[in-house]
């Protein structure tokens, strides 16, 4: 049986990658999407706990879990609504270049 | 019902006022308009004048001077009321219609006179104001009033002496008029201060309270001030300083020849008929303080002695210099200061009516005078040396006749001509005086020289050749003409075919109708019958025949008359029989004694004897003060100046290097502040997301470092 500390250590290198993409990416979609690894490793914490936690057999971990990836869905699709917006507006989607509030 | 000209007696000086008021607004070219106003104005002055003189000829006749008078309250100062007002007397009566139709007369001889001038517009609003200031002046009933017009009539006097202001020496001759009888008028000043200290009023008649009536003479006269002399012989001296300025008595008299500058109407209306005889009529106005004493002494009061000295002394000393001028209207100008003297100390010996008679005459025959001395003037293209005159009596037959009439008027020559009757009064008077008999015997004297400077200049101008022509012709002649003193001034180029001319009708007719006056005006005060004398002392007049023959008047009247004919015969024999071929000829006073000649002509040096004392002085004194203004007084400023600067330039370093500097460094650091935290907020998302992962691991490392203790 695969115990409590190999997910946890592959959640926390989800974690590492995804804040490692967001920090070093400059395009605002990779951002996106390392954004979306730490959100998922996050989700990845919810069910390990949950799974080895005291009461495995409510479905409580799922049911946030679930929600989760629901939000992450909607958050997404506004996420990307914003950058196609940006793209449109600076002609770039590069992060460092859309510094600044006033169009 | 006649009084209703009492209470609008001031309408006569505010008619011309308002001429002067109205055409000082016109335009330069409203000629026409300027000139019947202020000839309408004085023209109605002159016909409510003759109304003032008929109702004080009404009110007189009962024995005594009636002065009726209309005061009003002025402003208020404390408890007490200043008040002014105008008084109708025969005196007031007389000068009202003597002004007004010798004014009127003269405005219309100066349209002709100025035709051709520019500014007519601005000498006829002078003019009209000049009228209604001594139109003021003589209908006065307070001191004050009387100085106020006193003073307004100085200051018309400047502006026409300085019409042609252009000109260096009108404007010299206007300043010089001006100071000169300012130093007279400041005298005056202090006598109006004084007298109204102690008599607390300065009205001339009040019902009794006046400052010429009975009770406040009495308590004038009741005190003494310093070296026991009367309090109303000082305030009487100082009163007449005003009149010594303004009628040209010596030492003051510099001014009056000097403002011969001026148009010859003005030199006519203000310097010979009106103006300076405000002075005589001023002193004719406050006789009774004059003449006040107390009441147990008898005889002539101090300040009617000094009066009658100093227009004796004025007399003889002014017509002994107009016998070596060769300025047509100087030999005038000295000749009005002469018969001033003759006024004065005509008011000295006799009184009033003396004094009074001869100014009138006077103003006719003097404004005669000079109005023909302007028409020869004119007639002669601006020339006015008697050297260059001559042999006019052909040229202009209207302007001869009636200047002779005015010469024979004022030498005094018997029976027909009206400075004969007046000067015989005041030499009758002075024989009677009582303190002394030298004015009698001066003023034969001057009566001698008149008739001779008088005849000298007739003959000059009007008898011998045209002498400008002959002038003209010969230019060999320069030598002796500078010789002669004249002034080595360029002729006006005159075309040797112009011939003088006879001046046209405005000017003539006036001359004709001032005529026929001097001989007139003689009659109204023979001593048979002294209907003027009376007039003015408020006697009904009376006519006795038999006074003409008694042996004193009869007695006087032929000395007099040898005088004037002594006069007359010497200055034709010296002139007249021979008269001088060209102008460059030596005047034959002056062949006999150059020296006093020379004295004469050069006016007894008084201008230069004033010009090394007075006015050394004077500009001395202004050097010194502007030497201490510019080395003490400046250089103290200029030290509290350098001190502020000095304190200020302290201050600005302060400012600069304390203050300025403390802020901009503060202000500096401030803003790199900004700077600095401004970089956490570059916009960057990523470097949000940076710190925020950095600060998750310090947290996660700091709990798991807590955790693990």
């Amino acid at each position: 049986m695969i115990s409590l500390g190999s997910y946890l250590l592959l959640s926390a290198a989800l974690f590492a990658i995804g804040l490692a993409g967001a920090l070093s990416r400059r395009n605002a979609i990779i951002v996106l999407i390392g954004i979306e690894l730490m959100l998922n490793a996050a989700n990845l914490n919810f069910i390990a706990f949950w799974r080895y936690g005291p009461n495995p057999e409510a479905l409580t971990g799922v049911m946030f879990v679930i929600f989760s990836i629901g939000v992450a869905a909607a958050e997404a699709a506004v996420g990307l609504a914003l950058i196609i917006s940006i793209y449109r507006h600076y002609k770039t989607a590069n992060v460092d270049q859309i510094n600044s509030m006033k169009g | 019902m006649m009084n209703w000209i009492i209470r609008y007696l001031w309408l006569i000086p505010v008619l011309p006022l308002f001429a002067a008021g109205v055409s000082s607004l016109a335009k330069q070219r409203q000629r026409k308009f300027a000139a019947s106003l202020a000839i309408g104005s004085m023209g109605v002055a002159l016909i409510l004048s003759c109304v003032a003189f008929a109702n004080a000829l009404q009110h007189s006749g009962n024995g005594e001077v009636s002065h009726r008078f209309f005061n009003f309250h002025w402003f208020q100062f404390g408890d007490s009321w200043l008040e002014l007002g105008w008084v109708l007397d025969p005196l007031t009566a007389v000068m009202l219609v003597m002004v007004s139709f010798v004014g009127l007369l003269i405005f219309i001889y100066s349209i002709g006179y100025m035709a051709h001038d520019e500014n007519f517009t601005r000498f006829f609003c002078f003019l009209s104001l000049f009228a209604a200031a001594m139109l003021g002046l003589v209908i006065a009933n307070s001191l004050l009033f009387l100085f106020i017009c006193w003073e307004l009539v100085g200051l018309t006097s400047y502006l026409l002496i300085g019409f042609w202001y252009h000109k260096p020496s009108a404007a010299a001759a206007a300043k010089k008029a001006f100071i000169t009888t300012r130093i007279g008028d400041l005298a005056l000043l202090l006598g109006m201060v004084w007298l109204y200290s102690q008599a607390n009023t300065l009205l001339f008649y009040d019902s009794g309270k006046g400052c010429l009536e009975q009770s406040t003479l009495t308590k004038l006269v009741a005190q003494t001030t310093s070296a026991g002399m009367l309090v109303s012989t000082g305030i009487a001296l100082l009163i007449f300083c005003g009149a010594v300025g303004k009628s040209g008595q010596v030492p003051l008299h510099v001014w009056l020849p000097d403002a011969m500058e001026g148009p010859t109407p003005v030199s006519a209306l203000i310097h010979a008929a009106t103006m300076v005889a405000a002075g005589v009529f001023l002193v004719a106005r406050v006789y009774p303080l004059m003449a006040a004493t107390p009441l147990d002494v008898h005889g002539t009061s101090t300040a009617l002695q000094v009066v009658t000295w100093v227009g004796v002394i004025t007399a003889v000393f002014a017509a002994s210099i107009a016998i070596a001028q060769s300025d047509i209207k100087r030999i005038l100008a000295y000749s009005t200061v002469s018969q001033l003297g003759f006024m004065m100390m005509g008011l000295g010996v006799g009184g009033v009516a003396v004094g009074m008679f001869h100014l009138i005459t006077h103003a006719f025959f003097k404004a005669l005078l000079f109005m023909g001395a302007g028409s020869v003037i004119h007639g002669c293209h601006e020339e006015q040396d008697v050297r260059w005159m001559g042999g006019l009596r052909k040229f202009m037959p209207v302007t001869f006749a009636t200047y002779a009439i005015g010469m024979m008027s004022l030498s005094g020559v018997p029976l027909f001509f009206s400075g004969f009757w007046s000067k015989d009064e005041i030499l009758h008077a002075a024989h009677g005086w009582s303190i002394s008999h030298w004015p009698f015997y001066l003023g034969l004297f001057g009566a001698f020289l008149t008739a001779f400077y008088m005849t000298r200049q007739v003959a000059y101008v009007f008898f011998g050749n045209w002498r400008l022509a002959l002038g003209r012709t010969t230019g060999s002649e320069q030598h002796t003409v500078e010789h002669a003193g004249l002034p080595a001034k360029e002729h006006p180029q005159i075309e040797l075919s112009t011939e003088p001319h006879e001046s046209p009708s405005t000017m003539t007719v006036p001359l004709i109708i001032l005529a026929m006056f001097s001989i007139i005006l003689g009659f109204l005060g023979t001593p048979a019958w002294p209907w003027f004398q009376d007039f003015l002392t408020g006697h009904s007049p009376t006519a006795e025949f038999a006074k003409l023959f008694e042996s004193e008047v009869v007695r006087l009247i032929l000395v007099s008359s040898a005088v004037v004919f002594l006069g007359i015969g010497l200055g034709w024999w010296l002139y007249g029989r021979r008269p001088a071929a060209s102008a460059g000829e030596v005047d034959v006073l002056e062949r006999i004694r150059p020296d006093i000649f020379g004295l004469l002509r050069h006016k007894y040096y008084v201008d230069e004897i004033y010009e090394h004392s007075v006015v050394w002085l004077n500009a001395w004194w202004a050097k010194t003060c502007d030497w201490l203004d510019y080395w003490v007084w400046n250089g103290a400023v200029q030290l509290i100046s350098y001190l502020v600067l000095g304190l200020s330039w302290v201050s600005r370093v302060f400012d600069e290097y304390v203050v300025n500097l403390g802020f901009d460094k503060s202000c500096g650091r401030i803003s790199q502040g900004g700077r600095l935290m401004s970089r956490l907020q570059d916009g960057r998302v990523q470097n949000y997301l940076r710190i925020i992962g950095i600060a998750l691991t310090v947290l996660v490392l700091f709990l798991i470092w807590g955790c693990s203790k």
